[in-house]
């Protein structure tokens, strides 16, 4: 079987998800070719190869310097139709979802989207993706070439780099078509670790306003307030955030309160997150919020109310105030983790 | 210019799902207009011109078409055909592509960015492809002057701006801001309206080929624990008591 995994990068810079996908295509058995598009990414080349491609096919043209889906696409389906791999495996990302997407309208077949498991059923591969936010699991086949997968990221272990491996390199020719549009800009999220990269993610509900012993400053409204109070509550899990490495998630009751941007939800409508560890303080637990973190590996509760749906699913739960419990907590981490 | 807006209903997003005989089961829980639709219907109403609401489906997809006619929607069409059964999304967007087409001199076509039932988010992309329009997904803002269009996307890395020619095609993220609420003329509006649906033959196709293939529906594995609490003593105590156990889990 020929397999082809498609690298997605943010300006030369690689999604670890990307590696996940050449372990992935490895485990299934087949000639593993790594696919590169962009414009000074030679480095990805060699990463790739470090991860396990036995082969690259590096197209590189200054009109794909900025992802623009269309033009990839037209790439990507130009190639994939001269040299007919029997699957493409992509990293669920924005990128690599859309890409996947158009290639799949492009080639005549279908995608697969936001795999979590995968086995061979005879040169069909069977893929398992969560529907529903996770609440339903759906088996599913492609039934047309090439197959088009795209795979959730940590859902599949991302192979040891073998420093100095190598592989056979071969450039490619890329056509990119008309430019429908133009990347004007990039506003960067300032620092902190992406929520479904992360490893560790601390969250937090609305119980993060409800500090009996904070006085809002003066000239407050009583919405204000609140928002100013359940701040102060998050600055503290920002803190147990940092000296854990993690990312800092929400519920979408807090989001909705405007106490923290949307992109920090943990949900059905936020994002769909499975960490190592999750500590969710003063999160009750609604269906919505669990859909998007119950494949967390090791959940950690705390909450003041005993009755909270969230001690359900959780591993540790500690019936009690976050504003008392997160801060120790921190000392407690710090002092063991250096 | 007209602007489209596609949309679906899905069961409620606090329904109990579970797999039955290989299929989904919402019980009574309600079917709604896709949470993320209405960000995107907010989002077609905002643009200067006549904004209809188009989905796919039987009588169940009426439900989505009468809460984006109640928002201000100034028509909905609905395409009905006994061959549009399990479509996949890219036979969706054939779909939903002859019938823009059929609409005609549309310049603006927005979706949510993925339906909450198959969380696939292709739909907007693949039907983007089909019609040779720009994908101008996960739109936080829009700003249209004459042909072009400006707009600020979120992406993993943060925000991207995107300048493009019309017509394209458009997906909403949450920050683009709340979706409005039904107004009560809006409601009474739309109880009266006729929707009319358009069959294959109307739309001058034949059903397209359907290539995922969907084997089977499964309850997701039951999460095997015990919720071991900790408690007894200060704040302090218990942390110490909680820190012990997360470093065992050997995970940090």
């Amino acid at each position: 079987m020929k397999i082809w995994v498609y690298i997605d990068h943010f300006k030369a810079d690689a999604v670890s998800a990307s590696w996940e996908a050449i372990g992935a295509a490895k485990a299934l058995g087949g000639d593993v070719a790594a696919v590169v598009l962009g414009f000074g990414v030679e480095n990805l080349a060699n990463s790739a190869f470090e991860y396990g491609a036995d082969e690259v096919l590096l197209g590189q043209d200054a009109a794909l310097e900025d992802f623009r889906v269309e033009n990839y696409a037209t790439a990507l389906s130009a190639l994939a139709s001269d040299a007919t791999p029997d699957l493409l495996l992509f990293p669920t990302t924005s990128r690599g979802r859309e890409l996947a997407g158009m290639v799949a309208m492009d080639l005549e077949s279908g995608v697969l989207v936001d795999v979590v498991a995968m086995e061979m059923d005879g040169d069909k591969v069977l893929a398992t993706r969560p529907i529903y936010a996770g609440k339903l699991l759906q088996k599913t086949v492609c039934n047309a070439t090439p197959q088009i997968v795209t795979l959730r990221g940590r859902a599949f272990e991302k192979p040891e780099a073998e420093s100095g491996r190598s592989g056979t390199l071969t450039q490619v020719q890329v056509t990119s078509g008309d430019e429908k549009s133009t990347v004007e800009g990039y506003a960067e999220a300032g620092g902190g670790v992406s929520l479904t990269d992360a490893s560790v993610i601390v969250s937090g509900g609305r119980g993060t306003s409800n500090n009996p012993n904070l006085t809002a400053p003066d000239g407050m409204s009583e919405d204000e307030a609140e928002i100013w109070r359940a701040q102060q509550g998050f600055a503290l899990i920002a803190e147990l955030a940092e000296t854990l490495g993690a990312a800092v998630g929400a519920s979408r009751a807090a989001v909705d309160a405007n106490y923290i941007p949307y992109a920090n939800q943990v949900g059905q409508t936020g994002k769909v997150v499975s960490p190592d560890l999750y500590i969710a303080n003063g999160i009750s637990g609604a269906i919505q919020h669990l859909a998007g973190m119950r494949n967390s590996k090791v959940i950690v509760a705390i909450n003041k109310d005993a009755d909270a749906p969230i001690f359900k699913f959780a591993r540790y739960g500690v019936v009690g105030d976050l504003h008392e419990i997160v801060p120790a907590l921190n000392e407690a981490m710090k002092a063991r983790l250096g | 210019m007209k602007i489209v807006v596609c949309i679906k209903e899905v069961p409620d997003s606090a329904a109990t799902l579970v797999a039955e005989d290989g299929q989904a089961s919402w019980g009574d829980a309600p079917l709604v207009i896709n949470p993320w639709d209405e960000y995107a219907v907010e989002a077609a109403l905002n643009q200067e011109g006549d904004v209809i609401a188009l989905s796919i489906g039987g009588e169940d997809s009426k439900i989505a078409l009468k809460h984006a006619l109640a928002m201000g929607c100034k028509e909905a069409i609905q395409v009905s055909d006994d061959a549009l059964s399990n479509m996949d999304t890219q036979a969706t967007a054939k779909v939903l592509s002859a019938a823009i087409q059929k609409i005609g001199d549309v310049d603006m076509a927005f979706f949510g960015r993925q339906a909450i039932d198959g969380d696939a988010g292709l739909t907007p992309a693949q039907t983007a492809r089909v019609l040779g329009w720009s994908a101008l997904t996960l739109a936080v803002s829009i700003a249209v002057d004459g042909d072009t269009v400006k707009v600020e996307r979120s992406i993993e890395e943060g925000r991207e701006t995107v300048s493009a020619k019309l017509p394209a095609v458009f997906s909403l993220v949450k920050d683009y801001g709340e979706p409005r609420y039904p107004s009560f003329m809006g409601i009474r509006k739309a109880s009266r309206a006729k929707i009319p649906a358009w069959d294959l033959a109307e739309l001058g196709i034949e059903a397209p080929a359907t290539t995922v293939e969907v084997v089977g529906i499964e309850n997701p594995p039951k999460r095997d624990v015990r919720v071991e609490m900790i408690d007894g003593g200060s704040p302090a105590e218990i942390a110490e008591k909680l820190a012990e156990r997360i470093m065992a889990e050997k995970i940090l």
